[in-house]
């Protein structure tokens, strides 16, 4: 497994380019190790307590590499803010490895070690920047929500463990499956352990945080939340709802839905009134779970799995998709920031067409991706939900979910109106590392690419999902 | 599949040449973003006109057809095929492509790379509209061809242009996406398929059909558009560059009429029957109501965009009375409405370069100073009012004469565009051309130079030769109509 090599990267207390250096080659050799253990079975280790298949070989992948652009996006507005550098390549790490462990959990207790040691490492880095009150206040306030929500996750994995008698999420399943136990108390825990997944996705009414942290955070912080963390809750809630309490399916289908269209709504509406860009993310990252949450609630009709695989698979493709967005999207953000300059009100990016008409070409993709306009990738992460969406019957859920991207699409057609029709206040060229400016334009291509040509993702989530189901 | 792969030439030519264009490089040497513009451009006409010579007017089934797997996952495939009626509107927008570069040539100063390819890249997006036979390549077509024109209308655009383009782009998608959500449907009925084709041969009941039709028809209403979601319209047609409304009107609002012809009326013909009362009577609200709001207004290209959708409300009332006059006269209709008011924008984009306003009362006695120019934009206005050997005329008499047969008072109603229409476009003419020149802005205006010259007497020669002999037009059209009339003949409950 790879996380011995993981925790190596902790001991490196030198300067902030070692730091950065090692952070990186950790990543790498970490995906390498499991690029080249990837085997296609699935097996058990420590006790049963991790499991290793496709669907978490997958998500490894995808998170190793979202962290890593997300470090290299950050680095220069590190180094020119002077937040102690070091501390957050340690703690991203620390975070990846809490989300590895989220992954490849197959015991409701290691999910709940991956996920607090995920939470631990993203509270401290929202509060790395220590002088600035906006960051501590939006730390303690995930802080306080975390805990609360760890709290009922930790309540409902009690309830189940009361009734089920084992942690193991196999053993769980098929304790359910042999109708031992209380139902009462198994649903009684479901509805704890889905609050407590609906906080970390961010989800409505579990949603809070979101606004205030993605702001109150530094950018570099934000871009990290946004990305890899989701990849992490999305593998919680496979683990947890699919392969633990698949017999209940109906049941938090029916809790998921209200949570998905709530969050479709009221992610959307809100998402309009924001004139800072970094708020107005996090609530269309609201919206965006919740649509990743529509293909979760499809799997299950009446009974009938046929879907099941499907349904999955494309909320899966959502929300790879959704982070390669929301990596490039916050990646615009770092790119205009400056030492002394942070840009995030709508304002900082008007006219960026006459100052820059590559990068407001790649913004621009990425907004009428996130709209779900073709030829983009966002496009076709949306289709394949809606497609499960009615599969399942539910069409007046659909219609309501392409009534809520038509008023998501008026902001994020905003971003670009200001973009490209206004003119610029600002006409500082913009200076950022090259590295950085080839992965951002490589990032905007791929959004493209993989707009053009969806299928080999698309296979491959559902590929690696057979596993699993 | 033998031979060249024509359609594919017409999508791909102009969007590679748009993103060489827009390579090309900034402002300092605009020229050469013009000349690639020019050359992708005439190529896409090029590749086109293979498509028409190489018709085989006996059959009305697909041709020149295309098809490979595109995401195999949800059996989407790249699927390209044109038939009578798709094929003249392949033409049509890779000829009006041309025009709208040299209309553009050297009125766009500012970031002329992006415009042309802006124009270039739209062009091979609506070609890909016409000719997609999957229903998810032809959405995805359909909705990537608002990003350019939205772009084009916010960024070269008059004063009021943010506003124009932020409606004109969520009207359209609005609609759209519900057809999506219909497509999404017809696929699980249909077991699967994407095939338009397939889906003809559907059966499905009343209530479905009924919700299907509505979907289309909301999603295709609003791009023809019909009364009442017309109204992004004229915000658009004035506030876009001429190249922009040129686009807009000649070929944009074709795209809803012929989703009609190739969704709605196919797949769902007894919810088509069911529906037909009210979109006659939606069409003829759009022709006299609309026709008399033209009369009233004081701003040139806001007047031909109120003509431009009475002028569609004829378009779909020929669809809607289902006799294969007003389906071809409709067709008929929509090709010469390409020309006609591409001819109408592009003249008046022709005074507006002069004299920065688009108010008729600030002009008066054109005619005095800019002669060849008065004489062009005559015949465009008689063939905007119908008169007989112009286009105009052609489409408008089948689609009455059609209307005429189904009911004589739609067909009374429908006639009555031919006075209006005149009216307005031809009392528009009086009051810009004629009389005694107006002011001294007027008077220090210089006729058309050869460019101009060029591109709009192209136009006229279209005009008139569609008005005098349009049986190449029809005679292309004619096995495909009979087809769909067919289709439309039979219930499929």
């Amino acid at each position: 497994m790879s996380f011995v090599i993981l925790l190596a990267g902790t001991f490196s207390k030198q300067p902030r380019n070692v730091a950065y250096a090692l952070s990186q080659l950790t990543l790498i050799g970490a995906a390498a190790i499991t690029l080249f253990t990837m085997d296609g079975q699935v097996s058990f280790t420590f006790s049963n307590m991790y499991v290793d298949d496709l669907m978490g070989d997958f998500l490894k992948l995808v998170v190793y590499f979202a962290v890593a652009i997300a470090l290299l996006y950050s680095r220069s507005y590190m180094n020119d803010r002077k937040i102690e550098t070091t501390e957050y390549y340690v703690l991203a790490i620390f975070a990846t490895l809490g989300m590895m462990v989220m992954i490849t959990a197959n015991h409701f207790l290691t999910i709940y070690l991956g996920l607090e040691l995920l939470s631990l490492a993203l509270y401290a880095m929202v509060a790395l920047q220590r002088d600035s009150a906006r960051a501590t206040e939006a730390a303690m306030k995930y802080f306080v929500l975390g805990a609360l929500a760890s709290g009922l996750l930790l309540y409902g994995i009690s309830m189940l463990y009361g009734a089920a008698g084992t942690l193991e999420i196999s053993g769980v399943a098929q304790a359910i499956y042999q109708q031992a136990g209380n139902k009462t108390v198994l649903l009684f825990g479901l509805v704890f352990v889905v609050a407590g997944l609906a906080f970390k996705l961010g989800v409505v009414p579990f949603h809070m945080w979101i606004p205030d942290v993605y702001q109150g955070a530094p950018t570099s912080i934000t871009l990290f939340i946004a990305s890899a963390p989701k990849l992490a809750a999305f593998a919680m809630a496979m683990r947890l709802l699919v392969n633990g309490l698949f017999e209940f399916a109906e049941q938090w289908q029916s809790m998921l839905m209200v949570l998905a269209v709530l969050s479709i709504v009221l992610g959307n509406l809100a998402a309009i009134a924001q004139s800072n860009l970094k708020r107005m993310l996090g609530y269309s990252g609201i919206s965006h779970m919740g649509f990743m949450l529509l293909g979760l609630v499809s799997g299950v009709v009446g009974g009938d799995r046929h879907f099941a695989l499907n349904a999955y698979s494309s909320a899966m493709f959502y929300v790879v998709s959704y982070v390669l967005m929301s990596l490039a999207s916050f990646g615009v953000l770092l790119l205009l920031s400056r030492a002394g300059f942070e840009a995030e009100a709508l304002d900082d990016f008007k006219g960026l067409n006459k100052r820059n008409s590559w990068f407001a070409g790649v913004m621009a993709m990425v907004m009428f991706s996130m709209a779900g306009i073709p030829f983009f990738v966002g496009f076709f992460a949306k289709f394949s939900v809606l497609q499960a969406v009615v599969a399942a019957g539910y069409i007046w859920v659909a219609i309501l979910a392409v009534v809520m991207s038509l008023i998501g699409a008026f902001y994020y057609l905003r971003v670009v109106k200001i973009m490209f029709f206004d003119e610029p206040l600002d006409a500082t060229p913009i200076s950022a590392p090259a590295d950085m400016r080839a992965l951002l334009s490589l990032n905007g291509i791929a959004i493209a690419v993989l707009g053009l040509a969806p299928q080999a993702l698309m296979s491959l989530c559902a590929y690696s999902l057979l596993g699993s189901l | 599949m033998t031979g060249i792969p024509f359609l594919s030439l017409a999508i791909w030519v102009p969007i590679v040449g748009g993103l060489l264009a827009l390579a090309s490089g900034s402002d300092r040497n605009a020229s050469v973003a013009r000349f690639v513009a020019l050359f992708f451009a005439l190529a896409g006409l090029a590749v086109s006109i293979p498509l028409y010579t190489g018709f085989d007017v006996t059959t009305s089934s697909m041709q020149f057809v295309e098809a490979y797997p595109w995401i195999p996952r949800f059996n989407i495939n790249y699927v390209l095929g044109v038939d009578g009626i798709s094929v003249l509107f392949v033409l049509l927008n890779s000829f009006i492509t041309v025009i709208v570069v040299v209309a553009g040539w050297e009125v766009i100063q500012e970031k002329v790379a992006q415009y042309m390819a802006a124009f270039l890249i739209m062009s091979g997006l609506i070609n890909g509209i016409f000719s997609a036979l999957d229903g998810v390549l032809f959405y995805v077509f359909f909705e990537a061809s608002l990003i350019p024109l939205f772009i084009i209308i916010g960024v070269w655009g008059g004063a009021n242009r943010v506003y124009a383009a932020i409606k004109f782009f969520l009207y359209t998608l609005a609609g759209s996406l519900l057809m999506l959500i219909a497509l999404l449907y017809l696929f699980m009925e249909s077991g699967g398929s994407f095939n338009i084709l397939d889906w003809h041969q559907l059966k499905l009941g009343m209530d479905v059909q009924s919700l299907i039709f509505l979907a289309f028809l909301v999603s295709f209403a609003v791009k023809v558009p019909m009364f009442p979601v017309h109204t992004w319209l004229p915000d658009a047609h004035v506030e876009a560059p001429t190249g922009g409304s040129i686009v807009l009107a000649a070929i944009a609002l074709k795209l809803g009429a012929y989703g009609f012809l190739r969704f709605a009326l196919p797949i769902a013909p007894d919810a088509s029957h069911a529906f037909a009362p009210l979109i006659i009577t939606l069409s003829l609200i759009a022709v006299i109501y609309i026709g008399f709001v033209a009369l009233v207004q004081t701003d040139m290209k806001k007047l031909v965009a109120y003509s431009s959708i009475s002028h569609m409300g004829f378009v779909t009332l020929g669809f809607f009375i289902f006799n294969p006059l007003g389906i071809e006269g409709a067709i008929v209709q929509m090709i010469s409405h390409g020309f006609v008011s591409a001819a109408m924008f592009a003249s008046i984009g022709v005074l507006y370069d002069r004299m920065h306003s688009r108010q008729i009362s600030d002009y008066g006695g054109v005619v005095n100073v800019m002669p060849k120019f008065a004489a062009l934009f005559m015949l465009f206005a008689m063939a905007n009012s119908g008169l007989p050997a112009t286009s105009g005329f052609v489409g408008e008499f089948m689609v009455a004469l059609g209307a005429v047969k189904f009911n004589f008072w739609i067909g009374f109603g429908a006639a009555t565009t031919l006075i209006l229409g005149a009216a307005y476009t031809l009392w528009m003419y009086k009051r810009v051309v004629f009389g005694a020149v107006a002011n001294h802005h007027v008077a220090e205006l210089t006729d058309i130079n050869n460019r101009e010259f060029v591109f709009l007497a192209i136009l006229a020669v279209c005009v008139l030769a569609m008005g005098i002999y349009p049986f190449p037009v029809t005679e292309v059209m004619h096995a495909s109509v009979n087809e769909l009339l067919k289709h439309v003949a039979v219930s499929k409950l």
